[in-house]
């Protein structure tokens, strides 16, 4: 299978050749396959969100390449199809809405494509309801809370019909129940429709649910591998500045004290489970 | 009291048919010196409250009173107010706009009409309180800076008023865990170091649980619950109904006393979930 996203020897600086230059990756080789749920995590600084901005063409590499779809990003000819497939959503909703009524907001991406009308409204009912959000399709962005925008952002990038969405720290102003409705819609959207998504966060109860983590340090990625295989590396997460999930960070100090507990452990059930065949 | 809130009523766009109460009838009492969590859901009515304490907002109907001073009340009231309580909003460095650091801390005392020589002092002090007090920063543009250290100098920005009240409003949002707990420390340096009242404003459970002694949960425009973070706590199912978390330890107990293990259920940080597993949990050996 061809990887969606790939980046070869990727490097870039910031303020290049300026006294102030700022090398923020490092030279990334990374690979994302169709349908793939990633979790990218690590310290402010690591470059995570340098490397996100690479992935749909906003940045460019100082050296090496990126190609997305097998599109080179730095073919300009192709940036409209290369954003097109690859949609971001930011952590500020305020910085993303366009219009002054919901619906409006969701169809800017579609109209742009010079979609039938009907298209147009059938593409906002299903973001809108995949978010759900259908319940305030006319209501204006600005009343709506803070969860409530960066869900209306979200349905704005799911309107495009993208291959990849990349979310960097979607989830930092949400309360609890909008973190875990954005979560679930994202992971519907992967299991249901195949969808690829790349997240960026510093919940690490989100990657316990990915299928890979990626852990950067200073602009480079340290550790890959499923949530299992990362979080197991409790002493490695800590030199990168991580903290475990807590159930991880319990089941460690349990280990620590002398317990004979699996390092698979990541969530309530698991430790409910490890404890009672005790 | 120190904070007094009192049957507060606030209804936005109130006579149109927009008209919707934010807060409906919020009774609250806070102590000089304390430092208390309020937390509740999106459009709890969280934010609106927290703006009525420094004049933002004032009550519909009800009173809120900050050390003597009632919101609203006489001429003059908000200039005393705005100098009693400091509100850092969510993402502060969205408000940095000076051109050094030095410059945007200074704002607000210059705004006081201070000397030049308090001024320096205030600014230097301030920044001191949050960790960034080298030379080399003071001259530096704030947009220069990481994340974690622009929000620094936001807080900072209000410190340097010297208020006696300090109010946070998801201080911790958008940092990674090493600049949550750096803000976590440093707001219970405040407290403890500089005698302030400190209300901080979150829903992350796991953090506000640590650092207060006082819990307010907000639901739907009225306070719901009030204790400390164990007593809060106990109302699991009550917290979940509202989409709030409780800590994933304080889960973890509830799942075990279901199971039949006898454990203690007010409990939310790992040091006692650890202790209490070994002590009533496990069964099994245990390598000294």
């Amino acid at each position: 299978m061809e990887p969606i996203i790939e980046t070869r020897g990727l490097v870039h600086r910031y303020h290049a050749g300026r006294e102030n230059q700022v090398v923020a990756l490092e030279g990334i080789n990374l690979e994302i396959y169709p349908g793939e749920f990633v979790v990218i995590v690590g310290q402010n600084g690591s470059g995570k969100s340098t490397l996100a901005k690479h992935f749909n063409a906003l940045l460019q590499p100082s050296e090496g390449e990126v190609r997305v779809k097998g599109l080179d990003t730095r073919d300009h000819e192709r940036t409209w199809e290369i954003r097109q497939a690859a949609g971001m959503v930011f952590q500020n909703p305020d910085n993303q809405i366009v219009a002054t009524l919901v619906e409006e907001d969701v169809a800017f991406g579609p109209e742009n494509l010079g979609l039938s009308p009907e298209e147009i409204r059938e593409r906002v009912q299903e973001a809108l309801g995949s978010v759900g959000m259908t319940a305030y399709r006319d209501r204006e962005p600005h009343c709506l809370s803070g969860g409530q925008k960066q869900r209306v952002a979200i349905a704005g990038v799911l309107a495009m019909y993208p291959d990849v969405v990349i979310l960097d720290e979607p989830t930092a102003m949400l309360d609890p129940a909008g973190r875990v409705e954005v979560l679930a819609t994202l992971r519907r959207l992967n299991r249901e429709k195949g969808m690829t998504i790349v997240l960026i966060t510093h919940f690490m109860e989100e990657a316990v649910k990915a299928d890979r983590v990626l852990v950067m340090k200073d602009g480079r990625v340290e550790l890959d591998g499923t949530p299992h295989e990362v979080f197991a590396r409790s002493d490695e997460l800590r030199r990168l500045g991580l903290d475990l999930p807590p159930m991880a960070q319990l089941a460690h100090e349990l280990r620590e004290a002398g317990l004979k507990l699996p390092t698979s452990i990541l969530s309530i059930e698991d430790m409910v489970a490890a404890l009672c065949s005790s | 009291m120190f904070i007094l809130v009192e049957n507060l009523r606030y209804v936005y766009r109130a006579g149109t048919p927009m008209e919707a109460a934010a807060l409906d009838g919020v009774n609250m009492e806070i102590e000089e010196g304390s430092l208390v969590g309020l937390i509740g859901p999106t459009a709890s009515g969280k934010s609106t409250l927290v703006q009525h304490l420094n004049g933002l907002l004032t009550p519909t109907s009800g009173r809120v009173v900050v050390d003597g001073v009632e919101v609203g009340r006489k001429r003059g009231g908000l200039l005393e107010l705005r100098k009693r309580v400091g509100l850092v909003f969510q993402y502060p460095e969205h408000q940095l706009f000076e051109e050094t650091v030095f410059d945007d801390v200074a704002f607000g005392p210059r705004n006081l009409g201070l000397e030049e020589d308090e001024v320096r002092k205030r600014v230097l002090e301030a920044l001191g309180n949050v960790g960034l007090h080298h030379e080399k920063l003071l001259k530096r543009s704030p947009f220069e800076l990481s994340g974690g250290q622009m929000r620094r100098v936001a807080i900072a920005g209000v410190l340097a008023v010297k208020p006696k009240v300090l109010v946070l409003d998801e201080p911790t949002a958008g940092l990674d865990p090493a600049g949550q707990k750096e803000i976590l420390g440093r707001i219970q340096e405040f407290h403890r170091d500089l005698g302030m009242t400190i209300i901080l404003v979150s829903h992350n459970m796991e953090d506000v649980a640590r650092v207060v002694q006082k819990l307010f949960v907000m639901h739907q425009g009225k306070v719901v619950l009030s204790g400390s973070p164990r007593e809060v706590f106990r109302h699991e199912p009550t917290l979940r109904e509202m989409g709030l978390d409780v800590p994933q330890v304080t889960r973890l107990m509830l799942r075990l006393k279901e199971k039949g293990y006898d454990v203690r259920t007010d409990i939310y940080t790992i040091e006692e979930a650890k202790r209490e597993i070994l002590a009533k949990v496990w069964r099994g050996t245990v390598n000294a």
